[in-house]
């Protein structure tokens, strides 16, 4: 009698305890929701042929004038450069680790260490440096070598930003490349090695190819986590208004995340030029959600390609 | 009983092969530049603390003076002007030869007297502050008795003449907005993991995991706008709040950002206790609750511990939430419904109006290198409790 009053109590417990983490995933997931919902309902009606591909020559404060495709240009600029700069160097990373290093070295793990640390790193402190190291040091010395009076790389520019943001994004792509090359069957190195192939070569034919999915995932996640930064890029290069869009290197550009920060604190009536601000927040979100849900579900794959391996 | 050996590293299987390879001096080369770019990591976490403190290391090393000089130079009085020509007189007044024709000379004189007057009175106050050296290491950590307030006062306000550069009041704003947000963010976010990773049944949960991490999908700059234009209204209006931003609402949205952070960490150090564990407390009839509370969560105390440290670092660290809704006023207050001017948002404001070297540009730095080194020990302590927690329970599989 008193054992089953105790089973009873318990799973009332249970049942309690149950349900509290349950309503605590589920609040979290109608947070998201209730987010990501209010912003298209209030941005989709901006949402035009015209918003998207204007520019903001005309009036950039005024909704039925303004349009956001240099920002939309700008932000695709500064991350296809990130992109160029951060995938060798990311994937490069990941193959020492996993294909050359020993595990247990005290190398692997500084180098470990060092890429947990860099993405712990505030993004602001990133600003800092691509402002300390970038523009100052490599553009001044390299401003000093031409000689010229007006600074031609000491100044914040789209180069200069995309550098910044590949170094924010390394952890990213070298912990993705790592799980994708980890998901390979160990059987396929020993294959090729057994045909005679050297190691570089079984890296680079074999394993490189087979890792491609993962690095993909990496290179979106890389993307979509750049995108939507501004705190690196408001002194390494973003600009409140440019007339034309980039062209060169040495150029500011104007950025999808910026503008949302610049419409919220230096619009000349908040109320007015709302439907910009959340038209370009619609933008900006179906860009990084995109790009994440396509990084789901490449890596959903890989996972079920690494239990298949092991 | 000792633990079975770890399973052989692919990097040792390698080893035995390729002894038997002829040596080709092409992949030799690539191979060493293969281990010089795994370098990169390592050398840009080095280059970032270098470059940072470089540009701060003048006001640590106490070699920068920000003692405001005084260049206004002192209009003369009455009789030393009586002594000077008209010539003399007009450009001393700054007055242009037209202006100087058209004046009468009462009014000249009392052009003279007030400008006089009016310096006397205003060095009579500055000379007091202009004297101090504020980038020095007591005005920056402790109240100073500044001469136009009633009371010592910690204050950061790098403007005008007289620079104060107390960095308490933002440290104390950054700590109030990343109290807030832990203290919503982390009791969710854990009994969010512990339900995801133990509770939830397997189907539900390959959904459940990449919705919730779907959160870190939204910039920051998002969810500071959507917190600066829709809900600080709703939440002033809702408590009755005097400010419309404060360091409340800032918090409520940077936990939101932290939310997925302390979620995967946590979800991932629940998962990486052994199966075995909860399977033994079931066999000896404890409940799946029970199972869970008492034994599997306890096992993982150590990573719950790290996923709220990284959580931590990752709420100093956010930048664009507090700028857009913490209000930005430097005060030194306990209230977490008063406007909060945090380290990051400082930095963001301020470092666009601050000439390249000067004593404000390298404030700045200074707080980026305090700022760097703060989430650099708690990314390190989150880390390594992480990385002994998973070599125990793997040990112990």
């Amino acid at each position: 009698m008193n054992g089953r009053f105790r089973r009873a109590r318990l799973d009332h417990a249970s049942l309690f305890f149950t349900g509290l983490t349950g309503f605590s995933t589920v609040l979290i997931l109608l947070i998201l929701g209730v987010l990501v919902g209010f912003l298209f309902i209030q941005g989709g009606s901006q949402l035009s042929w015209r918003f998207i591909t204007g520019g903001t020559d005309r009036d950039m404060f005024d909704p039925d004038k303004a349009g956001i495709l240099p920002m939309i240009v700008g932000t695709a600029a500064k991350v296809a450069l990130m992109t160029v700069f951060v995938i060798p160097v990311g994937v490069i990373t990941a193959v020492y680790l996993t294909e050359y290093a020993r595990s247990d070295s005290s190398l692997t793990r500084v180098i470990r260490g060092a890429v947990n640390n860099l993405a712990g790193v505030p993004s602001i402190v990133f600003g800092l440096f691509g402002v300390g190291f970038f523009i100052s040091f490599v553009g001044g010395s390299m401003d000093r070598l031409i000689g010229g009076a007006e600074p031609v790389w000491g100044k914040p520019a789209l180069l200069w930003a995309s550098l910044t943001l590949a170094v924010m994004t390394l952890p990213v792509v070298i912990v993705a490349t790592e799980e994708a090359l980890r998901a390979i069957a160990p059987g396929l190195r020993e294959a090729s090695l057994a045909l005679g192939a050297t190691r570089l070569e079984t890296i680079v034919r074999i394993v490189l190819p087979n890792a491609l999915p993962g690095i993909l995932t990496g290179a979106i996640l890389a993307v979509g986590r750049a995108a939507g930064e501004v705190a690196v890029i408001l002194f390494t290069g973003a600009a409140y208004f440019l007339r034309d869009l980039p062209g060169s290197l040495q150029d500011k550009f104007m950025d999808l995340g910026y503008h949302i920060y610049v419409l919220s604190t230096q619009s000349p009536n908040i109320e007015a030029t709302r439907p910009i601000l959340f038209g370009t927040v619609v933008v900006l979100l179906l860009l990084t959600c995109t790009l994440n849900l396509a990084a789901i579900l490449v890596r959903a794959r890989i996972r079920r390609q690494l239990r298949a391996a092991h | 009983m000792p633990s079975p050996p770890p399973p052989p590293d692919r990097a040792d299987a390698w080893r035995g092969i390729r002894r038997g390879q002829r040596s080709r001096p092409l992949e030799w080369v690539v191979e060493r530049l293969i281990f010089l770019v795994s370098l990169t990591a390592i050398t840009m976490v080095f280059l970032i603390f270098l470059f940072v403190a470089r540009e701060a290391a003048p006001i640590f090393l106490g070699r920068v003076n920000s003692a405001a000089v005084l260049e206004r130079k002192a209009p003369l009085s009455l009789d030393e002007l009586g002594r000077l020509s008209p010539e003399e007189v007009r450009r001393n007044l700054d007055l242009t030869a037209e202006e100087f024709q058209r004046m009468p000379p009462a009014w000249i004189r009392e052009l003279a007297l007030f400008r006089h007057e009016k310096h006397l009175e205003e060095t009579r106050n500055a000379d007091k502050d202009a004297g101090i050296n504020t980038v020095a290491w007591r005005h920056l950590l402790l109240p100073h008795q500044w001469s136009d307030y009633d009371r010592p006062e910690f204050i950061w306000q790098p403007v005008s003449t007289i620079h104060k550069y107390n960095i308490v009041p933002l440290f104390i704003g950054s700590l109030k907005t990343t109290l807030v947000a832990l203290l919503f963010a982390v009791p969710l976010a854990l009994a969010a993991a512990i339900y995801v990773s133990q509770l939830a049944n397997p189907r539900l949960k390959e959904w459940l995991k990449p919705a919730i991490e779907m959160l870190s999908a939204v910039p920051t700059v998002v969810l500071g706008a959507f917190a600066l234009l829709v809900v600080a209204s709703l939440l002033q209006q809702a408590f009755g709040l005097e400010y419309r931003l404060n360091a409340l609402l800032a918090g409520l949205a940077l936990g939101v950002a932290s939310i997925p952070v302390v979620f995967s960490i946590a979800e991932d150090a629940i998962t990486s206790v052994p199966r075995s564990y909860y399977q033994g407390a079931l066999a000896l009839g404890a409940s799946k609750w029970r199972a869970t509370w008492q034994i599997v969560v306890p096992a993982a105390l150590p990573g719950l511990f790290a996923a709220v440290v990284l959580g931590f670092g990752r709420c100093l660290g956010e930048t664009m939430i507090v700028l857009l809704a913490s209000g930005n006023a430097a005060i030194v207050s306990a209230s977490l419904v008063d406007p909060a001017r945090t380290v990051t948002a400082t930095i963001a404001a301020e470092l666009g109006e601050t000439v390249v070297g000067g004593h404000h540009y390298r404030m700045l730095f200074v707080l980026g290198t305090l700022l760097f080194a703060i989430t650099f020990v708690s990314n390190l302590a989150g880390d390594l409790v992480m990385h002994r927690l998973k070599r125990r329970l793997e040990g112990a599989r």
